[in-house]
């Protein structure tokens, strides 16, 4: 009797252990998204009243009330559009050379091994590989197109990865189908293989491109300015970036600014949600085509 | 070897034709695009040990590793170049960021893996990525706008620069990172283990510590070194909210400046190409680079090495 009430306690002390554990568990995640909502509201809160139409059409300036986003929102989109096509054609003809052409040897080993080291290596040193290489050695400048060769090493690595998996969840049977109707290797990719990995391809793609969108500390280290008052003409040209704006207004000392750089964060996350979104809705749309 | 032989094996043979051409390029020109990444690498060790063997010619490897000032943007004689303080405040802010990211990133991935009921999952997973995917230089703001005000309430002395709201604010950062790449190392764990288990009568939290998480061991910490690796090398929240004063201090209230952050300030300096204090961005890139890598290796090499074969 005595030795049966013990262990019915400590099966109950066993229990509650584990109800008390989920709820700690339960809470630990929902820090993640408390944070999550706590900062887009406070952004938006400091922010929105600034959101405008002057707020997109005007240069930095001096004073707050005159100060927008014109020549940061532009060189952004220099900036990627630059890096797109470059992380693209590298970055899926990397992997489709790993997945269907490398044989197992050192070489190959090594480019491997080499790819998921980079993408372990801090923003800010790809910023000084930018710097040396880009801006002086090749006498580039502190122009657009430095900073869209800094930015496509830096988000390479994730083109690439994403880039394998989606290859290599091409069934073999679809290879062997292309192989027996006397396709070629490269027509067998051409015409199976890429279509259907495209979404997933595609899909990385834009993750490493909103990436890149929200880098900072390697285009500061290649001295993409903070003060220009004219959008880029062509990719010669020095730029500024979204980001780069934010945190100059957010050095500012005066509170106003902080409401800019809130606005500008804004503008920021409304572009990679967006991206994101595009990214999930070209994944549907293929995978319903291929279905 | 009959005529018929001779003449069907000539039938069989590859012509030169401009498609054979063609596929015989294409490995050849994937092969360059591959041998970018390689390139890259190549380029960042030679760029930083080139400056940085040239830094040490103006400075000595004793006065870098125990020199405990580090005043490399002060003119003349008042230049110190003593990496300790940055290095202190890297680890301080690496130290805490653990404390924070650690426990909730691992709690989290237990509650996502043995607890969560599908349709939560499908909620939390997505905006786990959605925080992985905010840009840092958001979370430098967030640090300085509203963890900091939010921390002088209850620390009346703090400073606005400090090092413990950007060590908060970089664990938070860290988080997604832990939690996914612990929760794949247990989702990997064979069900049958956790049906043993259960069998055995145990509940669903002694099943989690006492089988998932053991057996997921090698993956857990390799995802915690991987954390702590991203989390010394961030840049732009501790170059906001820590501060710019690097100082030799494990006092996680006081204002500081890690590797990462001296870059960027010596980065926005008007420093001329051949100064040492120029040079000196790159000798704390060498030691930020070689770090990293040290641990980045290490995970791979914990989570190969220590793998359990189910």
């Amino acid at each position: 009797m005595d030795r049966r009430l013990q262990s019915d306690g400590r099966v109950t002390f066993r229990r509650s252990l584990n109800h008390v554990l989920h709820g700690l568990f339960l809470l630990a995640t929902s820090v993640g998204v408390i944070v999550l909502i706590v900062l887009l509201v406070d952004v938006w809160r400091q922010g929105w009243h600034w959101i405008s139409w002057d707020f997109f059409n005007n240069f930095a300036s001096r004073i707050a009330e005159n100060a927008g986003i014109k020549a940061a929102f532009w060189g952004s989109l220099w900036m990627i559009g630059v890096t797109a096509p470059l992380t693209f054609i590298i970055g899926v003809a990397t992997a489709i050379y790993l997945e269907e052409y490398a044989k197992k040897n050192w070489l190959n080993r090594f480019i491997q091994l080499n790819i998921s080291n980079l993408a372990g290596v801090p923003s800010i040193v790809f910023g000084i590989l930018g710097l040396t290489l880009f801006v002086r050695e090749w006498g580039l400048g502190r122009s657009v197109l430095a900073g869209s060769l800094t930015m496509t090493l830096l988000v390479l690595p994730i083109v690439i990865v994403a880039s394998r998996e989606a290859i290599a969840s091409v069934p073999a049977s679809l290879r062997q189908a292309s192989f027996a109707m006397g396709a070629t290797r490269w027509q067998t990719i051409q015409n199976v293989v890429l279509p259907y990995s495209l979404p997933g391809i595609l899909t990385g793609t834009i993750l490493a491109l909103s990436r890149a969108i929200g880098e900072t500390a390697p285009l500061i280290m290649i001295g993409a300015v903070t003060f220009v008052a004219f959008t880029p003409g062509n990719v010669l040209d020095t730029f500024t970036v979204l980001p780069i704006q934010i945190y100059s207004w957010i050095s500012q000392p005066q509170a106003v600014f902080a409401e800019l750089a809130a606005a500008g964060i804004i503008v920021l996350l409304a572009v990679l949600l967006t991206m994101n979104a595009v990214a999930i809705y070209l994944r549907n749309k293929f995978q319903r085509k291929d279905g | 070897m009959s005529q018929a032989a001779v003449k069907a094996g000539s039938r069989f043979k590859k012509k030169r034709t401009w498609r054979n051409h063609v596929e015989s390029m294409i490995p050849k020109l994937l092969f360059i695009c591959a041998f970018v990444s390689v390139l890259t690498t190549v380029g960042i060790v030679f760029t930083l040990f080139t400056e940085t063997a040239a830094f040490f010619q103006a400075v000595s490897f004793k006065e870098f590793f125990t020199e405990t000032q580090w005043t490399a943007l002060f003119s003349g004689d008042q230049q110190k170049f003593g990496i300790l303080p940055l290095l202190s405040g890297t680890l301080l802010v690496t130290v805490g960021a653990a404390v924070v990211a650690v426990p909730i990133g691992l709690a989290s991935a237990i509650y996502l893996s043995e607890y969560a009921p599908i349709k939560v999952r499908k909620v939390v997973k997505p905006v786990l990525e959605v925080l992985a995917g905010i840009p840092t230089i958001v979370y430098g703001f967030f640090a300085l706008t509203f963890v900091t005000p939010l921390l002088r309430e209850f620390i009346p002395g703090l400073g606005i620069f400090n090092a413990l709201s950007a060590s908060i604010v970089v664990g938070i950062m860290i988080i997604p990172m832990i939690a996914s790449l612990s929760e794949d190392a247990m989702s990997a764990v064979p069900r049958s283990m956790r049906d043993a288990a259960y069998a055995m009568g145990s509940t669903r939290l002694e099943v989690a510590l006492k089988v998932v998480v053991p057996a997921a061991l090698s993956g857990i910490v390799a995802s915690f070194v991987l954390g702590l690796s991203r989390a010394i090398g961030e840049t732009m929240i501790v170059t906001i909210a820590a501060g710019s004063t690097p100082i030799l201090t494990f006092d996680p209230t006081a204002t500081i400046q890690t590797m990462t952050a001296y870059m960027v300030q010596a980065a926005l300096g008007d420093n001329t190409y051949t100064s040492v204090s120029y040079k000196s961005i790159y000798a704390v890139g060498m030691s930020l680079f070689l770090l990293t890598l040290i641990m980045n290796m290490l995970a791979r090499f914990i989570s190969r090495r220590f793998k359990e074969d189910y």
